[in-house]
């Protein structure tokens, strides 16, 4: 029962992660109709800038909202000097050009904080257990990602239900040619969007990094999770993302939690041991095979044209 | 005219080349030299295989190194379990890769633009992570093939020239092939799918059956590539799988020229000998490589080919 | 009668709370030039969709020659003798013109499945290709690249396509829309030329064409056939003064 808790909970704070990652790819998706690849080294940015600025100013609070601000700029500085030139350009071109500055990232990482991965140590008021129900305790930085991705989740949808920005943002996702005809600055628009997709990385970077370790190439397994999201829920859905998002979170962690022993059962011990990460992390790419087979525009597709 | 010329010469000087290779490698001693070519002509017949579905066919697949990872195993596992003739290996390797791009094909093919290449991507990493859980045949860490295919004596693959150019050869059989195929009344219809799929429908061409028929001939191609390479590094591990493999892949073909005939194999040199090359000046090489690619996207439309027809011309 | 060439029997086809088609019902003899006129809007286009097969009706039946093709896919009608052009020119646009017939003759003669052969070296399909462009005037512009022929020449291809699969049937969306007066001239006349050798439906804005044209005309309001006659009767017709002819500009702003 307590681990059956624990992991419906880890379930949803890696959901909820991917969700971050996602919405923001799915929203440069929808608007710009732009493929980033790229998406996953603003994740791997925003952890290893929260390691340095937390490491330099001795403040886990103050690095990562400096490191919040840090993959904004970066973002908008991306989008200004190089992607903004991709728009209206073949996904393919898409494709290469920002694999091309996956390598890039990679490899400044590489140059800047050396080969070897960081660590984000976390204060002590966030390491201890917080007892949930009766006789459950988890930890309280992964019940503190839980409550601040939900907030953001939350000001999200807010932000694009109820505002003008945000009504902008809808129509643009559901009809490209629209915003261009209410006569808005399209471009600035499109910075901005980029700017926050960044920001909500970087967000899911940082939150991500004291749990695993920060390193090269983190960023390119979870950003191909956030496309398997976009995809599942449909591309520049929000509210599909959302819930991609958390189902795909669930099935992976559960998967493999529960896998193992499930496979013990009908295999030996090092075969399921071997056998069972392999296909717990198929699962997920098994759940996107089937979705789209059945529904080739995924499960709530935004208005297309 | 003059542009065709152009390309057409700067073709002929790299195939002239590749030939040539072994004679430089054996006369100047450079051995590396030769080992590093056949890895790439190797390459270039799986970016090849990929331009026939990406190229003239439209179907973007983000999952060909998949086929790679297929064709090695098919050699790597018989080879463990005592197959070691290439007569064996080499037909089960095209045999998997073209099940298995039957299979994903009549799947992928449901879907249309980003979501055929995300299905595609899925199905690779499936594929990857099957072959991560294979306890038996070294799971993650790979599996060593400790013996080359054996042709009974009629060419060693040990041998680094008769290996080298056995690949040569495959690569321009391959090329050969699709040569044929482009101009045939299927190629056309494939293409004229790639063209405009609403108009083929009306003039009575199913579209599906034609497209899967390519699909699987493109993955059929990639699978032999793969038995070459698990010679060619005497391993195979899920690691040739991985999407970045199918990333690079692309990247060749888009480097060299989509739709054209010899523009992979030009993207396939390019891409691996500036590899090669950056690597060699600074340890830091994708950092000048990464944005050479955003460049060449930006600037340099059509490809390696596009640029020298236009080269040509002006 | 004898059974007509094409049936249309009580189609619907809704859109959300739109119904396109409403209950249409349409016979088109062998030999006819069945003219379909009606207003923006009307559902004419929704109509042709159903009838190639790019869209579903609801409900009711389409049959060819006797033969229930309601639910087939658009490349076996094809191959049973109904052939289109599009309202908007949907051509190959990186192919010759001789490429774009030549595929359509390659469609119903023999297998595609062919993969070493040069089909372009295929005497019977380009001889077939060349006598479509011949049909329509274009074969001077034989191989050159769609993409570079001009507006009307791209209509004329169009026909051209249709033409090289032999149909028994040609479903006409709109040939004249976009077409100069000296264009629309030329293009009436080759109907008037064509109509001799096949049945055509033709759906067009452009009046004077349709009436000099049509040997029978179905006039659709809201997705509902309001009346269907010969063009004598369709003129005299109150119902269709009144919600058609009778707010011209209509028309005429379409074209």
């Amino acid at each position: 029962m307590l681990l059956v808790v624990e992991q419906f909970l880890n379930g949803l704070q890696f959901g909820l992660l991917l969700f971050l990652l996602a919405a923001g790819l799915t929203l440069v998706f929808g608007i710009m109709d732009l493929v980033n690849l790229a998406h996953g080294s603003l994740y791997m940015m925003g952890a290893y800038f929260a390691a340095t600025f937390a490491a330099w100013t001795g403040s886990f609070i103050l690095g990562a909202l400096m490191a919040l601000g840090a993959t904004l700029v970066l973002g908008i500085v991306l989008e200004v000097t190089a992607l903004r030139h991709l728009y209206g350009r073949d996904h393919l071109d898409h494709v290469l050009a920002t694999f091309g500055l996956i390598l890039f990232f990679n490899e400044a990482v590489r140059l800047i904080w050396g080969p070897a991965g960081l660590a984000l140590p976390l204060p002590a008021w966030l390491t201890v257990p917080v007892p949930i129900l009766p006789g459950i305790h988890y930890p309280a930085y992964r019940l503190a990602i839980i409550v601040v991705a939900l907030l953001v989740a939350l000001l999200l949808y807010l932000g694009v239900m109820r505002t003008r920005i945000g009504m902008l943002i809808r129509a643009g996702a559901s009809n490209r040619e629209m915003i261009g005809a209410l006569g808005i600055n399209i471009k600035l628009l499109y910075t901005l969007v980029f700017g926050l997709g960044a920001a909500l990385a970087g967000l899911a970077g940082l939150m991500q990094a004291p749990i695993l370790t920060v390193q090269i190439g983190m960023g390119e397994n979870i950003l191909i999770l956030a496309f398997v999201i976009i995809v599942i829920g449909g591309i520049g859905s929000i509210r599909g993302a959302f819930l991609a998002a958390i189902f795909v979170g669930m099935i992976d962690t559960l998967g493999r939690a529960f896998l193992p022993n499930l496979l013990r059962q009908v295999l030996s011990s090092t075969a399921a041991s071997t056998a069972a990460p392999a296909l717990s992390s198929m699962l997920i790419y098994l759940l996107m095979a089937i979705v789209l087979v059945v529904r080739p525009e995924g499960l709530f597709p935004a208005n297309r044209r | 005219m003059k542009g065709l010329s152009v390309s057409k010469a700067v073709t002929a000087l790299m195939l002239a080349g590749l030939v040539l290779l072994p004679l430089y490698s054996s006369l100047s001693g450079n051995i590396f030299i030769l080992t590093l070519f056949t890895r790439i002509v190797i390459l270039a017949l799986a970016a090849a295989s990929l331009n026939l579905i990406m190229g003239y066919g439209g179907m973007m697949s983000f999952g060909h190194a998949a086929y790679l990872g297929i064709g090695g195993y098919a050699v790597g596992i018989l080879a463990q379990e005592g197959i070691g003739s290439g007569f064996v290996q080499f037909p089960v390797a095209l045999a998997a890769s073209a099940l298995f791009a039957l299979v994903i094909g009549a799947l992928s093919l449901r879907t249309r633009g980003v979501y055929f290449i995300m299905i595609t991507l899925a199905f690779a990493q499936m594929a990857y992570y099957v072959a991560s859980g294979l306890a038996r045949y070294g799971g993650d860490d790979g599996l060593t093939v400790y013996k080359r295919s054996d042709f009974s004596g009629l060419i060693d693959l040990s041998d680094r020239v008769q290996f080298y150019y056995l690949c040569l050869a495959c690569l321009l059989g391959v090329i050969f092939l699709i040569w044929r195929i482009v101009n045939s009344r299927f190629g056309l219809v494939v293409q004229g799918l790639r063209s405009n799929e609403q108009r083929m429908q009306a003039i009575g061409f199913p579209a599906k059956r034609y497209q899967l028929v390519c699909f699987v001939i493109s993955g059929t191609m990639c699978g032999l590539a793969g038995a070459l390479l698990a010679n060619n590094t005497d391993f195979v591990s899920p690691a040739v799988m991985y999407w970045t493999r199918s990333g690079d892949l692309m990247v060749m073909v888009i480097l060299g020229g989509m739709g054209t005939l010899f523009g992979p194999v030009m993207g396939a040199v390019v891409y691996l000998l500036l590899e090669e090359f950056l690597s060699q000046i600074t340890e830091y090489w994708a950092l000048i490589m990464g944005p050479l690619l955003l460049l060449i996207v930006l600037f340099g439309r059509g490809g390696i080919m596009g640029v020298l027809g236009r080269v040509g011309r002006g | 009668m004898a059974e007509p060439l094409l049936r249309v029997e009580k189609l619907v086809r809704r859109f959300g709370g739109i119904t396109a088609t409403d209950n249409v019902s349409l016979d088109v003899a062998a030999g006819e030039l069945h003219a379909i006129i009606g207003p923006n809007g009307a559902g004419k286009t929704t109509l042709i969709s159903q009838l190639t097969g790019h869209l579903a009706p609801h409900a009711g039946t389409v049959s060819l020659g006797g033969r229930d093709i309601t639910y087939l896919p658009a490349y076996r009608r094809c191959a049973l003798g109904l052939a289109r052009s599009f309202q908007i020119t949907s051509l190959l646009l990186d192919f010759t013109a001789a490429d774009n017939v030549a595929l359509a003759a390659q469609a119903h003669a023999g297998t595609s499945f062919r993969f070493f052969a040069n089909a372009r070296k295929e005497k019977g399909l380009r001889d077939a290709a060349h006598a479509a462009l011949d049909r329509v005037g274009l074969s001077h512009r034989a191989d050159v690249v769609v993409s570079r022929l001009s507006h009307g020449e791209r209509r004329e291809l169009e026909l051209a396509v249709a033409l090289a699969s032999r149909p028994k049937l040609l479903l006409l969306d709109e040939p004249m829309a976009g077409l100069g007066v000296t264009e629309s001239q030329r293009m009436v006349k080759l109907l008037q030329e064509l109509r001799k050798e096949v049945s055509i439906v033709l759906v067009e804005h452009d009046m004077p064409a349709v009436f000099a044209l049509a040997d029978r005309i179905s006039v659709l309001v809201y997705g509902r056939v309001i009346a269907s006659g010969d063009p004598a009767a369709i003129r005299q017709n109150e119902d269709v003064k009144r919600a058609y002819l009778g707010d011209q500009h209509v028309v005429t702003r379409h074209g």
